[in-house]
């Protein structure tokens, strides 16, 4: 969790990354983010998240999208 | 049959009450029959091509579908014994299966769309390096009504199917009327299946809110339309046509009027097909979020066409910019030109993608393309000037301020519609050289000189204009305090809500631009 808060403070350090739960759904983060955010999680997890998983719900939070890095990590 | 003839006035009332009168559960087969009427009368050949689509998209999607159960079925009843890796491996297995099945599906469907829509564009490029001699002679094509839309909409629903977020429709019937459904077949809105279907194929009771709210949108829709669009575009043909006489300030008044044109008449359009599919109790995903109020270009392209703008995020950008060689790009990127640059490299590679599909998708020719490439140039430019934006507004603590919004939306209106005018003059190097003769002619009399009195509207047609910009800005500012501007005029006394629907219909009846001089007879839309 540490690692992907890292990655997320750097790309909009001015988010409370801990607390917020709507990074979507109120266009804190934009598409642009989005790719960045997967291709830096693809580097230092080693998970790729596929399109199909770019959800709102996946990427609404920190912990959403840490659940899914888990959930693709287990498949 | 168009949205703005008589005959489709009489159609729709026809299918209005036909709806309501029949039984519920023959609500939706009429409607498949009603829209295979509307295509066949627009011309019966362009039943063909529907059919290929819709015939093709429901026996891959359901094939599709059948290896997704096969998939979930053998991995539950081999949890235990298979490992890991055994795992991926079928799963990848099975995905190869099913992507073949979706290259075939997108082979006919984007085939379809690329040669009645594209061949000529192609052979005309050809051309341009061959010698007189051996010109290859263009195809006299028929391009489908509203080809591009039922296209976009049937391939967002068989990705859905093969990513497995979607069921596969089982009633070939139910699945010809997601993709013919008439109100929205001739300009959109692209909807998702998982959206349009529970309501498209429910049973509706007559409800006479949902109608009122249904036709009070249809008659705003005939106003932008009729009493606006079609009254302007008449100034905007004169100005487009005649570009050695219409130079500097024209281009200026062009850019507006067209502007103010392409607004009324595709939020217009968009308006009468969701408030027909509202009377029927069906509802049609919103294409517009108050555009021109938008910021900045980022914004705005999240507020003008967003069925179209989140298709292609989900179907082509995010594909794109997560697929197994851009990652590795991006890895490769990062570590030799750095990281700033190396962020950037699959974002911009992703969105060049996007906005030439854009562009192409609006038009086979090359003003649509370069049209599509500038706006991603200024989201480009804008995304790199962001950290700027940010000390300017942090040093002069603007950010929020009234004046700096309006300055703001004002200048994203004018940047859109500058760019929208490769649209207009269909010609690249025409449209540079009209839109710098803005900036080198200085002819800015004409603007009070009674210039604009010789564009084909009289001063009696410029008033109309007037009232119709302030209506249309003043319901504008009234969504944005109120949100839904039809719900606070129905807790009104009723007199007020039907007062207003009839205020709307003796004003198109009255202003709608009919008749000689004017062209009622296209929305600029149903071109593409």
């Amino acid at each position: 969790m540490e690692e992907l808060l890292e990655i997320l403070t750097d790309l909009h350090p001015e988010v409370d990354f801990e607390t917020c739960d709507t990074l979507v759904d109120d266009k804190i983060i934009d598409s642009f983010d989005i790719v960045s955010i997967i291709s830096e999680i693809s580097e230092q997890f080693d998970v790729v998240i596929p399109a199909e998983e770019i959800i709102p719900e996946n990427f609404n939070s920190a912990e959403a999208l840490y659940d899914l890095i888990q959930r693709l990590e287990e498949e | 049959m168009l949205f703005t003839s008589y005959s489709f006035i009489a159609f729709i009332t026809i299918v209005f009450v036909l709806y309501y009168l029949l039984p519920k559960k023959c609500q939706w087969p009429m409607l498949l029959v009603f829209s295979y009427i509307f295509y066949f009368l627009a011309d019966p050949r362009y039943l063909l091509f529907i059919l290929v689509t819709t015939l093709s998209t429901y026996f891959i999607s359901i094939r599709m579908e059948d290896i997704n159960r096969v998939q979930k079925a053998y991995i539950k009843e081999h949890k235990a014994e298979l490992s890991s890796d055994e795992k991926k491996a079928y799963k990848a297995s099975m995905k190869a299966k099913k992507w073949k099945w979706l290259l075939i599906c997108l082979f006919f469907n984007i085939g379809i769309l690329s040669v009645t829509k594209y061949t000529n564009f192609v052979i005309t490029n050809i051309n341009n390096f061959l010698s007189d001699a051996s010109q290859l002679q263009l195809v006299d094509m028929i391009v489908p009504m509203g080809i591009s839309f039922y296209t976009f909409q049937t391939m967002g629903y068989i990705i859905d199917v093969y990513r497995g977020k979607q069921e596969a429709q089982r009633n070939p019937f139910k699945l010809a009327l997601f993709v013919s459904f008439f109100p929205q077949l001739v300009q959109g809105p692209i909807s998702r299946y998982g959206d349009l279907a529970p309501t498209l194929f429910a049973e509706h009771k007559f409800e006479s809110k949902t109608v009122s709210y249904g036709l009070m949108r249809i008659l705003w829709g005939y106003f932008k339309k009729m009493v606006i669009a079609d009254r302007i575009i008449t100034a905007v043909t004169t100005l487009i046509s005649g570009t050695d006489q219409y130079t500097g300030a024209y281009v200026f008044v062009a850019m507006m009027f067209y502007a103010f044109e392409l607004y009324c008449d595709f939020t217009g359009g968009i308006d009468i097909t969701i408030g027909i599919a509202e009377v029927m109790g069906i509802k049609l995903a919103e294409n517009f979020n108050l555009p021109y109020f938008s910021k900045n270009i980022k914004e705005y392209w999240n507020r003008w066409h967003i069925t179209m703008g989140t298709w292609f995020t989900d179907y082509i950008f995010y594909p794109i910019s997560v697929c197994g060689p851009m990652l590795k790009l991006s890895k490769w990127s990062r570590n030799h030109l750095g990281q700033a640059i190396g962020k950037r490299v699959t974002v911009y590679l992703s969105s060049f993608v996007v906005w030439f599909t854009t562009g192409l998708w609006h038009g086979a020719a090359w003003n649509f393309i370069v049209w599509g490439l500038m706006n991603f140039v200024v989201i480009m430019i804008s995304q790199e000037l962001e950290p700027l934006y940010e000390k300017f507004h942090k040093r002069f603590n603007v950010k929020g301020k009234v004046p700096y919004e309006v300055f703001q939306v004002i200048r994203t209106i004018l940047l859109m519609s500058c760019i929208r005018m490769f649209d207009c003059y269909r010609d690249v190097p025409l449209t540079f050289k009209m839109v710098g003769s803005m900036f080198t002619e200085f002819n800015w009399h004409v603007l009070v000189d009674g210039s604009l009195l010789n564009l084909g509207l009289t001063m009696a047609d410029y008033g109309v204009l007037i009232v119709g910009f302030i209506i249309v800005l003043t319901v504008s500012l009234v969504k944005v305090k109120v949100g839904n501007v039809r719900a606070a005029l129905y807790e009104k006394p009723a007199i007020l809500y039907f007062g207003i629907m009839a205020i709307l219909f003796v004003g198109i009846l009255v202003f709608g631009a009919y008749g000689v001089g004017y062209d009622s007879s296209q929305f600029i839309y149903n071109q593409f």
